[in-house]
């Protein structure tokens, strides 16, 4: 008969308070390695908003500046890049694609991007995940828009409401493209990334909106009609940005060299990984607090796991001095109780991490589409060391009645005084 | 050989105890008990009849003198010794059974020869000899093989327990049987049947018996007898 056994059928015995137990300890695993898998999906996410790109290319500025107002749409552009820069780039041998970014217009405080199609086929996020629509589909016609998830569920658009842009970022004096109203083509789903927040066109349709205006002010006598606009020329002049792809990612550096030397306009190059590493470094803040808070969920959890598991332990003194008198060595007392606690912490791990698999299964999609956070089903790297501190825990609470049992005298265990 | 064969079961020398905070003392001045010999121990409650058997086995230390089991001095011995020594040679009835209810009676006598190797052995060292032995011992106490295939421990009735705890403290043939009360649960007519059972089970496995009881009328069962209490010779409390 051994000790394993013996652990075995008292659990048994005791089915109630050993679910409770359990439950107990899943619970706190579930919180544990739920605010862990939140702080580095949150990391993660953000050092992935852009993942398939390349390069980031913009007006000479900061990298961390590029990237928050070609990315982020946080603050303005100081200025943009010429078309004929824009083409000199993507005729780079190197090159394989380019999408054009083009910022400054608004829409009801969601920033207009206007790009090419081809930002629907090479916009990366995530783990590689590529943009896909959940409704309609990428601009067809001059006046199309598609909107982001977010737009649509705040603004409650569907495919075919029409929309007015406004001229400039917002403000009190916002001048609207009344006269060239929109028709939304397609709606994205979610990302978690700022592409939710965004309603992209056409690099045309920003010019033809713009082809009667000059300063950012409306040239009086000059107007033209949406439909005069569309048989006018309708490249751009500039852009604010472009993403670009490479043929091979060992060209990056080389790439962005040649670029920064660009001789005829001072432009800027970034990796994206590199400047959003820098950028994160500001925010990081967010992630102190979240590790705070990760560290007093440990705290929490552990301690209602220890009172749990130690009432639990507590039930079996009776148990443990009947052992003694028919011979058991204290050390094999101590040994019964530290493997019960052991185990009921294991099969508490467990739970806590197939009830985690199926919440995070369960909450992905709106999680996603309410806050923005894409939870991966993955385990954070720093679990395993989270549920190693967890056994121990566990284990040395066992200990603590193991102790007591082992320094009972066998009187008590003779009489049973309890 | 000759020497093994009169070694005394238990020899006890000006043994004295006294509880703290109390003045009673409980002495065992030359005390002797051959193997295979049948004592009987009684007196009112509360004279130091548990004491006297926790002396015995060792549990409570000897503040005077010395008690030898078998020839060898529990006193001398460091406490994890003595837990093996207690466990290879005595068997011990509680008067609460002490039995654990979520296991099957079988396996509760089993538990008996769980921490000895040597009581192990003579219960016959394989699991399903042992299993025999205990299903034996059961039998043989009055415990018909339909009560203890069927329930777990804890729902036994108190007579049926007592009857599992005494097979407990018997399988592997313990030298010494140490018995607190067992009876004072049973009436009178059950108690000396289940008596008889014991000391013939005893009887077989050469086992030496100090049966601690209240109820007089036992002694009869007994080869020697001794009073605990102001009266006895050799004990007394004062």
């Amino acid at each position: 008969m051994t000790l394993f056994y013996l652990t075995l059928k008292s659990l048994r015995q005791r089915k109630a308070g050993v679910a409770l137990t359990v439950f107990t300890v899943a619970l706190s695993v579930f919180l544990l390695l739920g605010v862990e898998r939140i702080r580095t999906d949150a990391r993660q996410n953000f050092a992935s908003t852009v993942s398939g790109t390349d390069l980031l290319v913009g007006a000479r500025s900061g990298p961390v500046t590029l990237l928050l107002y070609a990315i982020f749409h946080i603050g303005e552009a100081t200025n943009n890049i010429t078309w004929k820069s824009y083409q000199d780039i993507r005729a780079m041998p190197e090159v394989a694609w380019t999408v054009p970014l083009s910022l400054g217009d608004s829409h009801r405080g969601f920033r207009v991007t206007g790009t090419s199609t081809d930002f629907f086929s090479h916009y990366r996020y995530g783990r590689g995940n590529a943009l896909a629509f959940a409704r309609g589909a990428p601009f067809a016609d001059l006046y199309d828009a598609v909107i982001g998830s977010e737009v649509a569920r705040q603004l409650h658009y569907r495919v075919g409401d029409r929309i007015v842009l406004s001229h400039g970022l917002g403000g009190p004096n916002l001048a609207s493209h009344a006269d060239k109203p929109f028709h939304i083509s397609g709606v994205l789903a979610p990302t978690g990334t700022p592409v939710d927040a965004t309603i992209a066109v056409s690099l045309e349709a920003i010019e033809a909106i713009h082809i009667d205006w000059h300063a950012g002010i409306r040239l009086p006598g000059m107007e033209a009609s949406a439909d005069q606009a569309r048989h006018r020329d309708l490249t751009p002049k500039a852009i604010t940005a472009t993403l670009v792809g490479l043929r091979s990612r060992l060209s990056a550096f080389a790439v962005q060299r040649a670029i920064d030397d660009y001789p005829e306009e001072p432009l800027l190059a970034v990796l994206p990984g590199v400047a959003l590493g820098e950028l994160w470094h500001l925010v990081g803040a967010a992630e102190s607090a979240l590790r705070v808070v990760s560290g007093m969920v440990l705290l929490v959890g552990m301690a209602g796991m220890l009172t749990a598991l130690l009432g639990m332990l507590g039930e079996r003194r009776r148990e443990m001095a009947v052992l003694r008198a028919v011979g058991a060595s204290p050390l094999s007392v101590f040994a019964l109780l530290v493997m019960e606690s052991t185990l009921l912490t294991m099969a508490g791990i467990l739970a806590g991490v197939i009830l985690l698999d199926v919440a995070t299964w369960l909450a992905h999609d709106y999680l996603l589409s309410t806050a923005g956070l894409l939870i991966d089903a993955a385990p954070a790297r720093g679990e395993w060391l989270l549920l190693l501190i967890v056994i121990a825990l566990g284990s040395l609470a066992g200990c603590i009645p193991g102790w007591v049992a082992y320094r009972r005298s066998l009187a008590d265990g003779l009489q049973v005084r309890l | 050989m000759m020497m093994r064969g009169v070694l005394p079961l238990i020899s006890a020398r000006s043994v004295a105890h006294a509880w703290p905070g109390s003045d009673a003392v409980i002495t065992l001045d030359d005390f002797e008990l051959a193997p295979a010999q049948r004592l009987f121990l009684h007196g009112p409650s509360g004279c130091g009849k548990s004491t006297v058997l926790g002396l015995l086995s060792g549990v409570l230390a000897t503040q005077m003198g010395d008690v030898r089991i078998l020839g060898t001095s529990l006193a001398t011995l460091r406490s994890r010794a003595r837990d093996r020594f207690r466990a290879h040679h005595i068997g011990y009835i509680f008067q609460q059974f002490n039995l654990l209810p979520f296991l099957t009676p079988v396996e509760n006598v089993l538990l008996g020869c769980a921490w000895s190797a040597e009581r192990s052995r003579r219960a016959g060292a394989t699991r399903s000899l042992m299993t025999a032995e205990a299903t034996r011992l059961l039998r043989a106490l009055g415990l018909g093989e339909a009560i203890w295939t069927r329930a777990r421990t804890g729902e036994l009735s108190v007579g049926q327990q007592q009857r599992v705890a005494a097979a407990r403290a018997l399988i592997g043939g313990p030298e010494l049987l140490l018995a607190d009360e067992p009876t004072s649960a049973l009436d009178t007519s059950s108690r000396d049947a289940f008596l008889r059972l014991l000391l013939e089970e005893c009887e077989r496995h050469g086992t030496g018996v100090v049966f601690v009881s209240h109820d007089l009328a036992l002694a009869a069962h007994f080869e020697h007898s001794l009073a605990l209490g102001r009266a006895a010779p050799g004990m007394w409390e004062s």
